[in-house]
């Protein structure tokens, strides 16, 4: 993984200095409420219902063991011993003490990390697929690219007071594992026909109130060129997105304005008349980043059935918590974050120090933070696969449910955010209980769930199987389900299936939609495969079958 | 009497407002629609001439009249408002002003000072709650920055070049 240079940690520590002394301005009354909003969101602190909330950067998903571990420190010592993953690769903590946030970050900065850029509206983490490196049919690994944007995008003289906040995913495979297609700026590596590496540009995807999907801007763009063209976007973005109304500030919203076409002639002239000025990408400095993310040293081992003649609950972890390796005789395990019983996403110091410990022996000493609220061991050997389950199941981190229905995403809510209109782990719990069998998960396939407090949409509901919005009715709290949308493969919002649910029966109605999908399927046939070839009107019959307090 | 920063010294302002009386050989800012009304008459002014542009100005519009200007005030209105960032950068990468680049406006803070001066702002005008010695002190925040931009002294690491 990349590591500091001098210049890096020079600057997070120069970050940290600034940050100790805007702390110390405002608790000290010489800063406005207003200034100190925009150093701190800048610097990944939010006020929060309860508290503050400090989102510490993952930047692209990728831990050391070392940091992991500072990480479950961090969280013991500074809040309450659990800190919360996000679906971009952030570590969210809810209850740190904002005069101790200086310190927190100081902490971060002795293990080369940093909550910087990781709210306000500036460029924010990077994203990447949690398979970088490690998949089977990647063009090349995006990791080296996005450490790039990360040190292009931090601090940034022009492009650090935008008219929102500004999200870029880099992938490298065919499949979108980053849900690039929903962020403001999509990279998808590809090589052209002489074999050159570039990416294919998209702009102007995004969730929230208004989701949109990004489209294509430029079908080929060569790498050496990666920052100029983006420097281009963003400067038409920073003089003409709008600021006069905060829903209507990102830059999806210019884009379908003026369209793509016309937004494409407008960058591709800016880029043009900057493109001499603007930060040039050597050949020696991409050589240099890239050097950081050389495959570990790999054994040379034949692929082996690990889990014929195990017990079935191993099998059952095999089959639904590791996925396949580019390398013979490794697998990729998922570290479940989704539990019965626990928030999506949620985890303890001890725990994090005990995948630290793990990542440590037997897979590299590194750790991802994949965007489904889950972590990751990228390279397992597979004859130690039992082993490793075994610990983790002493963890609490083997729920065999990776892909299923439990394995739901969803945002703090009401119980933390301030901006949530209703809770989502009263009811991601009640989910979790009534669907408890695994055999009746694993009959179900496929399925995710993704649920958000609000219309932000940090859940990402409008691009799950099945989409859950809370919201607020006289002071109530009402879910709207969407189905349909996904963001793998083919991404596709959903459709609202019709009036709002009240919070006790959100579970009951995913049941009967569910149970529409276990009536009616083909041999085969995923639930999302369903949705798309018949529609939702028989899922939206079912939903309200023998549900009469829906208004 | 306003302060500006500049050449990390605070001093008053030697430039008259528009509409603050300036007399012909006294530096006047005018806004830019003010300018655009009779350019001829105002740069035909004995005393220097400066613009003051706003957000949502066209920073092209200057052009023509920019080899007669000795300083352009790009204003920021407040906090979040980003916009004059990108306009430092295209008068100076761009269309090549080597005048006065000053930043005005509520929106000026010492927070900003830093990279607003990498943009190619060289004065600033300070609030009356914004602290002199502060805001010097923060061209000297960092001493390493990632991106092409104007030089500041003490910069001694740069990762990316124009």
């Amino acid at each position: 993984m990349y590591r500091y240079d001098d210049l890096d940690q020079a600057f997070v520590n120069e970050r940290v200095a600034e940050f100790r002394d805007q702390t110390r301005r405002f608790l000290a009354g010489e800063l406005s409420e207003d200034e100190f909003k925009a150093v701190r969101l800048r610097n990944g602190l939010y006020i929060q219902r309860h508290a503050p909330m400090l989102r510490i950067a993952v930047p692209y998903g990728l831990l050391s063991s070392r940091q992991l571990r500072k990480l479950g420190e961090v969280a013991r010592r500074y809040d309450r011993g659990v800190g919360h993953f996000t679906t971009r690769h952030n570590l969210q903590l809810n209850w740190p003490k904002l005069e101790q946030v200086p310190d927190i970050l100081e902490h971060l900065a002795s293990v080369q990390m940093h909550a910087i850029q990781t709210s306000g509206n500036c460029i924010r983490n990077v994203s990447a697929d949690h398979m970088a490196g490690i998949a089977k049919d990647e063009v090349d690994d995006p990791r080296p690219y996005c450490e790039i944007i990360r040190q292009w995008s931090t601090h940034h003289p022009e492009f650090t007071y935008l008219p929102r906040k500004f999200k870029i995913a880099v992938t490298g495979s065919p499949e979108d594992r980053a849900a690039s297609e929903v962020h403001d700026i999509g990279l998808h590596l590809k090589r052209d026909a002489q074999g050159q590496l570039g990416f294919q540009v998209l702009v102007g995807g995004g969730l929230g109130r208004q989701p949109i999907i990004g489209q294509v801007i430029r079908e080929f763009l060569p790498l050496p060129e990666l920052l100029s063209y983006l420097e281009a976007i963003l400067r038409v973005y920073n003089r003409h997105g709008r600021r006069d109304n905060i829903h209507k500030a990102r830059i999806k919203v210019l884009v379908k304005a003026v369209g793509i076409e016309r937004f494409r002639e407008q960058v591709e002239t800016e880029w043009r008349a900057s493109r001499d000025q603007a930060p040039r990408l050597e050949v020696a400095e991409v050589d240099r980043v890239r050097s950081h993310f050389t495959p570990p040293a790999y054994r040379d081992l034949p692929d082996i059935d690990a889990a014929t003649g195990r017990e079935p609950e191993f099998q059952a972890w095999y089959r639904y918590n590791t996925r396949e390796h580019k390398i013979p005789g490794y697998r990729a395990v998922f570290v479940s974050l989704k539990r019965h019983g626990e928030n999506p996403g949620d985890i303890t110091s001890e725990q994090m120090e005990a995948v630290a410990d793990l990542a440590e022996r037997v897979s590299f000493g590194l750790v991802r933070v994949p965007h489904n609220q889950n972590l990751m061991l990228g390279d397992v050997r597979q004859d130690e696969l039992y082993e490793v389950w075994k610990e983790l199941r002493a963890r609490g981190l083997a729920m065999p449910n990776i892909g299923t229905l439990t394995d739901m995403i969803a945002c703090p809510g009401l119980d933390l955010c301030s901006l949530a209109n209703a809770g989502t782990l009263g009811v991601a719990k009640q989910i979790q209980q009534r669907f408890d069998d695994l055999d009746y998960l694993y009959d179900l396939g496929n399925i995710e769930i993704k649920m958000s407090g609000c219309m932000n949409a940090c859940g990402h509901h409008h691009v799950g199987h099945i989409g859950i919005l809370g919201v607020d009715k006289h002071g109530e709290e009402w879910y709207q389900i969407t189905l349909g949308g996904s963001v793998n493969g083919s991404t596709a919002l959903g459709e609202v299936i019709g009036p709002s649910v009240p919070q006790k029966e959100v579970a009951a109605t995913i049941e009967r939609i569910v149970e529409v999908y276990r009536g009616g399927r083909r041999d085969g046939e995923q639930f999302i495969e369903m949705i798309r070839r018949v529609g939702i009107k028989p899922f939206k019959e079912g939903a309200y079958a023998t549900h009469s307090e829906a208004a | 009497m306003r302060r500006i920063l500049r050449r990390h010294e605070v001093v008053e302002d030697a430039w008259r407002l528009w509409g603050e009386g300036a007399a012909d050989s006294d530096p006047v800012i005018v806004p830019l629609a003010e300018l655009q009304k009779d350019t001829g008459a105002w740069v035909a002014r004995k005393g220097a001439l400066g613009v003051r542009l706003a957000p949502g100005e066209c920073v092209e519009s200057l052009g023509d009249v920019l080899p007669s200007l000795a300083l352009v005030a790009v204003e920021f209105p407040n906090v979040g408002d980003g916009r004059g960032f990108s306009y430092g950068r295209l008068l100076r990468d761009r269309l090549h002003f080597a005048g006065e680049l000053r930043a005005v406006g509520g929106g000026v803070k010492q927070d900003k000072i830093f990279l607003l001066a990498r943009c190619g702002f060289e004065s600033f005008e300070l609030g009356e709650t914004e602290r002199a010695d502060e805001a010097v002190a923060a061209l000297r925040r960092y001493d390493v920055v990632y991106q092409p931009g104007a030089p500041i002294e003490g910069i001694r690491r740069q990762r990316f070049f124009a």
